[in-house]
C-alpha cells in the first residue's frame, strides 16, 4: 500500500506535527513500506474472531470512587511548564 | 572477596548484611566504572552520584541498625523512562530533555522503600521507540562486546551496563521486546513480566496496553530477588493485577523434571542465524538432560505478530503522545504565531524522527475510513495470537525460542529501512500481544558475540520460567562471561 504526499501532509496536520520539505518524502516512503508490512494482515481469517480489548483475559478496567485523593501540587507540577504566570500556564492569544 | 562490580545481587546482599562491605563503598566503586566508561559506551543519560551517595550512607545506617531487607544498600540504574522525583526523566528524547520528575514512579518508588540506591538513569531509545538505541537523542549506546555494534533497544543502556558490570542490575520496560532484545544482544538476563504484574504508574507510557516494567540483571536469580520488591498491586495503575506476589526467589532450584517444553516451530523456520540455532539445541539438550520433555509446537498466527503490532503500537503511541503539547511540560518552539503553531513546531522539533514515523502511523491507521480495516482488523489477528498460545499452554508449560533473529549488528546497518529494523523484534512481539511473561537467557558467543535463547510462559507464569533459567544457569556458564576490557 503506498501512500502520497498529500497523505503525508494530511496525516502530519491530524497530528499536529510540524514537517520540513526535507522530511516528507522520508515519511512518504517509510509510511509506505510500513503500510506495506501491515498489509500482511489481510491474509489472515478473522470472519469468526472478535477484536481482542484486554491482553489478559477476562480483566475490566478496574474503576475508583469518584473522590478527592489528590491535593494541589499545582506549584510543583507548574515547575516543568514552559511559561507559567500567576498560576496560570500561557499559550499564545485565542481571541482576537 | 571479590570487586563488588565482580558480585551478583545476591553476592553484595549477603556482603552487605555481613557488614564485609558497606553500600557506600559498593556505590563508589560502580559510580567510577559508570564515571569511567560513559564516554567508551554512553549507557547513561544522567549519573547521580551525589543522590547516590547519600542514599548509600543512610542503607549502611539502616544496615548498622539491623533494619535491612536483603537489598539494602545494593545498587541499581534505573532506564530513564521512570519517573524519579527531584531528577530527570528524559526518555531520551529532547521533548523532555530539561523534565524534573514531581513524584517517582511506584517501581522506583517500591525499590527505593527496599534501600536500593540508584546510580544514574539509563539511556534507550527515544520513547522506548526503537530496537538499536540509535534514536535516543543523546546519542547511541554501544554494545560492550564490539563498540561498533548496537546493544540493540530499546533499553540498550541498561542492557550495556548490566553487561559492562557498570551497574549490578537495571530496570527496563519492554512493549514489543525492549527488555529481551537488548539483553540477547548483550549477553544478560532480561525478565518482562506478565502484562499488569508491575505498575505503569510514573512509567512514561508508549503503547498502553503492551507497555510492561521488568529487568535486566545478570542471573535469573538476581531478577527474582528484584522482582519481588518492584511486583504487585498499584491502585494508581489501573491495569495493575490484584493478585498476591509470590516469594519468586523461594522456588528456584526446584527440579525440573517431567516439565513440558514446547518447541516454537514458526521460530525456528527460516530467517534464523544458523549458529543460534544450534546455541538453543544445545540448551535444550541440557535441559533434556535434567528431565525436562521437550516437543514440538505450532503457533500459526505468530508469524502475523509483526504486521500486528506496527497497528496497534503506533495508534497507542498517536494517543498516548497527544499530551506533549508544548503547553504544560516539555519541549516549546520559540516565537509561536498562534495555539496550532506553538503544537505543531514544539511536537516537530521535540520529536526525533522515529517517533513521529509512528505517531503518523498511528494517526493514519485511526483515522476515519481505516480504523476497521486496520486497528480493528489488528486487533482480531492480535486475538488469534493469544489463542494460539493458549492452546499452546494446554500442551506444554513453557515454550522456548530465540530470543533475535542475528547477533548485535553493526551501528547504522539498519536505520535507513524502518521496516529492516522492525523485524529485529519478530520473535519478541508475541508475548507482548498476548500480555505473556518472557525471559531471555545468554546461550551461547558466535564470532565473539552473545547468542540468546528466550523462555515463554503462561500469564503469571514468572516463578516457572526464573525457576526453569535458573536451573539452566546453575548448569551453564554463559550468563557469567564478561565482555573482554570489562573484567
Amino acid at each position: 500500500m503506498s501512500l502520497n504526499r498529500s497523505d503525508i501532509v494530511n496525516i502530519a496536520r491530524l497530528a499536529r506535527l510540524a514537517l520540513t520539505e526535507q522530511e516528507i518524502p522520508l515519511y512518504v516512503e517509510g509510511l509506505s513500506r510500513i503500510m506495506g508490512l501491515v498489509g500482511e494482515l489481510d491474509r489472515a481469517d478473522t470472519s469468526q474472531v472478535e477484536p481482542m480489548a484486554h491482553p489478559l483475559p477476562g480483566q475490566r478496567q478496574r474503576l475508583r470512587f469518584d473522590s478527592v485523593t489528590e491535593t494541589d501540587r499545582h506549584e510543583l507540577y507548574q515547575r516543568n511548564a514552559p511559561q507559567v504566570e500567576a498560576g496560570l500556564y500561557l499559550v499564545p492569544r485565542v481571541i482576537e | 572477596m571479590s570487586a563488588p562490580h565482580d558480585m551478583s545481587v545476591a553476592e553484595l546482599s549477603a556482603a552487605l548484611q555481613a557488614r564485609q562491605l558497606s553500600s557506600v563503598e559498593v556505590t563508589r566503586a560502580f559510580l567510577e566504572r559508570v564515571t569511567r566508561h560513559q564516554a567508551d559506551l554512553n549507557a547513561f543519560i544522567s549519573i547521580t552520584a551525589e543522590a547516590a551517595l547519600v542514599e548509600a550512607a543512610q542503607a549502611d545506617a539502616r544496615l548498622r541498625a539491623k533494619d535491612a531487607g536483603p537489598l539494602t544498600g545494593v545498587p541499581i540504574a534505573h532506564k530513564d523512562i521512570f519517573c524519579t522525583r527531584g531528577e530527570k526523566t528524559t526518555c531520551g528524547s529532547r521533548m523532555l530533555a530539561n523534565f524534573v520528575s514531581p513524584y517517582d514512579a511506584t517501581v522506583v518508588e517500591r525499590l527505593r522503600a527496599a534501600g536500593v540506591v540508584m546510580l544514574g538513569k539509563t539511556n534507550m531509545d527515544e520513547f522506548a521507540m526503537g530496537s538499536s538505541n540509535e534514536t535516543s537523542f543523546f546519542g547511541p549506546v554501544k554494545n560492550p562486546w564490539d563498540v561498533a555494534r548496537v546493544p540493540g533497544g530499546s533499553s540498550g543502556g541498561s542492557a550495556a551496563a548490566v553487561a559492562a558490570r557498570l551497574t549490578p542490575a537495571a530496570t527496563a520496560t519492554d512493549t514489543g521486546g525492549s527488555i529481551r532484545q537488548p539483553a540477547a544482544l548483550c549477553g544478560v538476563t532480561g525478565l518482562k513480566p506478565t502484562y499488569g504484574r508491575v505498575s505503569r504508574f510514573g512509567m512514561v507510557a508508549f503503547a498502553s496496553s503492551l507497555d510492561q516494567g521488568g529487568l535486566i540483571t545478570r542471573s535469573a536469580e538476581d531478577a527474582a530477588l528484584l522482582l519481588g520488591a518492584m511486583a504487585g498491586f498499584d491502585e494508581r495503575d489501573s491495569t495493575s493485577v490484584e493478585l498476591p506476589v509470590p516469594d519468586y526467589n523461594g522456588v528456584l532450584g526446584q527440579p525440573i523434571k517431567g516439565l513440558k517444553i514446547g518447541v516454537l516451530k514458526e521460530f525456528f523456520d527460516k530467517g534464523l542465524d544458523p549458529e543460534i540455532e544450534q546455541h538453543i539445541r544445545a540448551a535444550l539438550d541440557l535441559l533434556r538432560s535434567q528431565g525436562a520433555v521437550i516437543k514440538d509446537v505450532s503457533l500459526p498466527n505468530l508469524p502475523l505478530s509483526v504486521p500486528t503490532y506496527y497497528v496497534v503500537a503506533p495508534a497507542e503511541c498517536s494517543s498516548n503522545l497527544a499530551r506533549f503539547d508544548g503547553v504544560r511540560y516539555g519541549h516549546r518552539c520559540d516565537n509561536p504565531r498562534d495555539l496550532l503553531d506553538l503544537y505543531q513546531r514544539s511536537r516537530g522539533e521535540g520529536f526525533g524522527a522515529e517517533v513521529k514515523r509512528r505517531i503518523m502511523t498511528g494517526t493514519y491507521v485511526l483515522s476515519a475510513g481505516y480504523y476497521d480495516a486496520f486497528y480493528l482488523k489488528a486487533q482480531r489477528v492480535r486475538q488469534l495470537i493469544s489463542n494460539d498460545f493458549e492452546r499452546a499452554f494446554h500442551e506444554v508449560d513453557v515454550v522456548i525460542g530465540p530470543t533475535t533473529p542475528t547477533t548485535a549488528f553493526e551501528l547504522g546497518a539498519k536505520t535507513s529501512d524502518p521496516v529492516t529494523m522492525y523485524l529485529n523484534d519478530i520473535y519478541t512481539i508475541g508475548a507482548n500481544l498476548a500480555g505473556l511473561p518472557a525471559i531471555s537467557l545468554p546461550c551461547g558467543l558466535s564470532h565473539g558475540l552473545p547468542t540468546a535463547m528466550q523462555i515463554i510462559g503462561p500469564h503469571f507464569g514468572e516463578e516457572r520460567l526464573l525457576n526453569v533459567a535458573h536451573r539452566y544457569q546453575l548448569e551453564s556458564d554463559w550468563h557469567r562471561r564478561v565482555p573482554p576490557g570489562f573484567a
